[in-house]
């Protein structure tokens, strides 16, 4: 066991380091969170400075370990997040890099990684939430086109998209989990409606996406046709396993700012709160320690993340809830006015037992998967 | 960074698992906790661990010792926990480095820790003061436990928490004063001292217990029918196994990583989430069993008992509560 870092890893750090200093003053000021083009316009202006610089692939061709340290090091230094590139370099790039064939990582893969192409994540459907599997928008073929028509709904980013990874559904007689394809649809194809759904905070997060006999190539299939399922959990298995790293390294430091506003405003008196911060801080020291627990565990076996991502995120959803409750009982009657710091925070945290898997189905995954138990009720 | 077990970390641990299996195993676990009267030390199993080196194992070569270091201890300590072997081994493995025969199981040792101390009555050496301790009834069938009544706030004050500096021998016709020395670090045998490695070594074995309760409501689990059909395929059940395994796996990742830095802030941590782990976790496992859960005859209620013992060792999650709240605002 060894938690030190080598001479590369430590130099890598150091560079990053050193750059990120020099590049954050000269971001422009972040935009509205209700403003979608202009969030777009700035995640995507921040991918793109990363990519100059070289750590444009940071997130699926470096080792998990170099990974790991740029997502600690931009934290720390407060850069912005992946924002508007989530779904294309957290799930839809990782998945054309493992699944595409050579034309398709070409014509895809790029354009990700310079900031210049947004993607939306077209999975759940109304009827299909936890059990994802029960997705019914349809795709036949029509010569070499597929038609694609049902509806999506939780899509986020979805307005200002330039392609959703999609899955539908291309055999409806097959068992439920074959029978599925992946497919990159251009969000500017005839025939989809997007209507951005308000989340409980007030902004429009994510939308529902209707389609209506919208023709996608076929050559825009990821995988075999019917073979959807298994390219899908490659995605997952990237979104369980990586995707939160960055956020307990903020998590850490909202902590610590909580703390000092406990100091400043009184409520530091009550051994109650104090003792409630000071578990907070254990719980998000140990999730930094399962983050590199985990880190370790892939690189020793490939790169890609396995179940032990499920423990991960179950544990890191309701540290997350918490920190904000105690959030709340740091600003007292404050924790009621939005425009407070971590208020917004705090309604955003509520997703986080639902988002990528609810707790239940994680509880399920953890049970079957890792321990065993049989499958049933 | 490779924050996973070496080669020889596996070995080492399959190596103490074999030898307590060996030693202490379901029988004599058994045996132990259906014995009548207050549990009585094995002295020639104490040698024999002693032989095994589980009390020399931080001990440097040229004293004797293997001179392996932290997560050495750590993991074997891990599986001394699983396995609920009885006695004082915590305080004898401290005090390999300074007390003759500890090392090798000749010599028994313990420590007052605040106003318990385990083991008393069968420990050849006591570290701390002993003054009008007088037997409890314990609840642990496994763990004799004393009780020093201590003067309202002098705990606070500093009464002695840990091993202080001058052990009593048994049968001293005058004991040592009561020390106040708070500060008498435990020493790991390595150099290194740390007045927190007692509680780094709790929460390994309280990790041992988490993850031994753990495997112990999912074999019940995966056996046992109700309604046509193993209890395991139920969600209400399978959650409860989830909860502990996450809670476990939780408390792995910050005890291996607090013995890496053995600094105070990640030894709290680990001691909380240990502590967390292995009482939730045998609520969950007992509640797993049901009916039978609530019998003597299930073992689990002797890991749910030894995992409050050492819960209230160090006085209970306060201080390491404070001490990383106090933490967040360096």
């Amino acid at each position: 066991m060894d938690l030190s870092y080598t001479p590369a890893e430590e130099e890598f750090r150091a560079r990053l380091a050193k750059w990120l200093g020099t590049t954050l003053p000269t971001l422009p000021p972040k935009p509205s969170p209700d403003d979608w083009p202009a969030r777009r316009a700035y995640d995507t202006g921040w991918q793109r400075m990363l990519y100059d610089a070289g750590y444009g692939e940071v997130h699926w061709d470096a080792s998990p370990t170099l990974r790991l340290i740029f997502l600690e090091e931009t934290e720390k230094a407060g850069a912005p997040y992946v924002g508007a590139n989530f779904v294309g370099l957290l799930h839809a790039g990782p998945t054309i890099a493992a699944e595409g064939t050579p034309g398709q990582r070409e014509r895809w893969l790029g354009p990700i990684l310079r900031g210049d192409e947004v993607w939306c994540q077209g999975f759940s459907e109304p009827g299909a939430g936890s059990d994802l599997a029960a997705l019914r928008t349809r795709a036949w073929r029509d010569g070499d086109h597929y038609v694609v028509s049902g509806s999506k709904i939780w899509t986020s980013h979805a307005e200002v998209a330039d392609w959703c990874e999609l899955l539908v559904r291309t055999d409806p007689d097959a068992p439920k989990h074959r029978g599925i394809t992946w497919l990159a649809m251009p969000m500017d194809a005839d025939g989809i409606t997007v209507r951005p759904l308000r989340t409980l905070a007030g902004s429009a997060e994510f939308a529902e996406v209707f389609l209506d006999e919208v023709r996608v190539p076929v050559a825009n299939r990821v995988g075999a046709e019917n073979d959807g399922w298994r390219v899908t959990m490659v995605t997952l298995s990237f979104e369980r396993g990586t995707a939160f790293v960055g956020e307990v390294v903020a998590c850490r430091r909202v902590l610590a700012e909580l703390a000092r506003t406990a100091r400043d405003n009184g409520r530091w008196d009550d051994p109650g709160l104090r003792r409630r911060l000071g578990r907070l801080n254990a719980e998000f020291r140990a999730l930094w320690r399962l983050t590199q627990w985990n880190v370790s565990e892939a690189e020793a076996s490939g790169s890609v993340p396995g179940v032990g991502g499920s423990v991960f995120k179950l544990r890191y959803s309701h540290a997350r809830q918490e920190l904000y409750d105690t959030a709340a009982d740091v600003l007292g009657t404050g924790c009621l006015d939005l425009d407070r710091p971590w208020v917004a925070d705090r309604l955003s945290s509520l997703s986080y037992t639902i988002a990528a898997g609810t707790s239940q189905i994680q509880r399920n995954i953890v049970a079957e998967r890792i321990l065993g138990l049989p499958k049933g009720r | 960074m490779r924050f996973r077990l070496t080669d020889d970390q596996r070995a080492l641990k399959q190596g103490v698992r074999d030898v307590l299996a060996r030693l202490f195993g379901p029988g004599e676990l058994r045996a132990a906790a259906d014995a009548v009267g207050p549990p009585r030390l094995d002295r020639t199993r104490w040698r024999a661990l002693g032989e095994a080196g589980l009390f020399a194992l931080c001990l440097p070569e040229r004293a004797g010792g293997i001179g392996l270091g932290l997560p050495e201890a750590v993991l074997a300590f891990e599986e001394v926990g699983r396995s609920l072997l009885p006695g004082p081994t915590v305080a004898t493995h401290l005090a390999a480095a300074t007390v003759p025969g500890a090392a090798t199981g000749e010599t028994v040792v313990t420590s007052v820790d605040g106003d318990l101390v385990e083991w008393l009555e069968e420990s050849d050496v006591i570290h701390g003061d002993t003054t009008g301790a007088t037997p409890l009834r314990s609840m642990d069938p496994l763990t004799p436990l004393h009780r020093r009544y201590v003067a309202a706030g002098s705990r606070a004050a500093g009464a002695a928490r840990v091993g202080a500096a001058a052990p009593l021998q048994r049968g001293q016709a005058t004991p040592p004063p009561p020390s106040t020395d708070t500060a008498a670090p435990h020493t790991d045998g390595t150099g290194t001292t740390s007045p927190r490695v007692a509680d780094l070594l709790t929460a390994a074995e309280q990790l041992g217990t988490a993850l031994r309760v753990c495997e112990l409501a999912v074999q019940h689990a995966r056996t046992r029918e109700q309604f046509g059909t193993p209890i395991g395929a139920f969600q209400a059940v399978k959650h409860l196994c989830a909860d502990m395994l996450v809670r476990a796996e939780t408390a792995r990742a910050a005890v291996y990583a607090a013995a890496l830095t053995a600094t105070p802030e990640d030894i709290a941590a680990a001691r909380l989430l240990a502590d967390e782990a292995a009482v939730r976790g045998a609520r969950d496992c007992l509640q797993v069993h049901g009916g039978m859960g609530f019998t003597w005859e299930a073992d689990v209620h002797l890991h749910l008992k030894r995992a409050w013992v050492r819960a209230a060792r160090g006085g209970g999650s306060a201080e390491h509560e404070e001490l990383l709240a106090a933490d967040l605002l360096t």
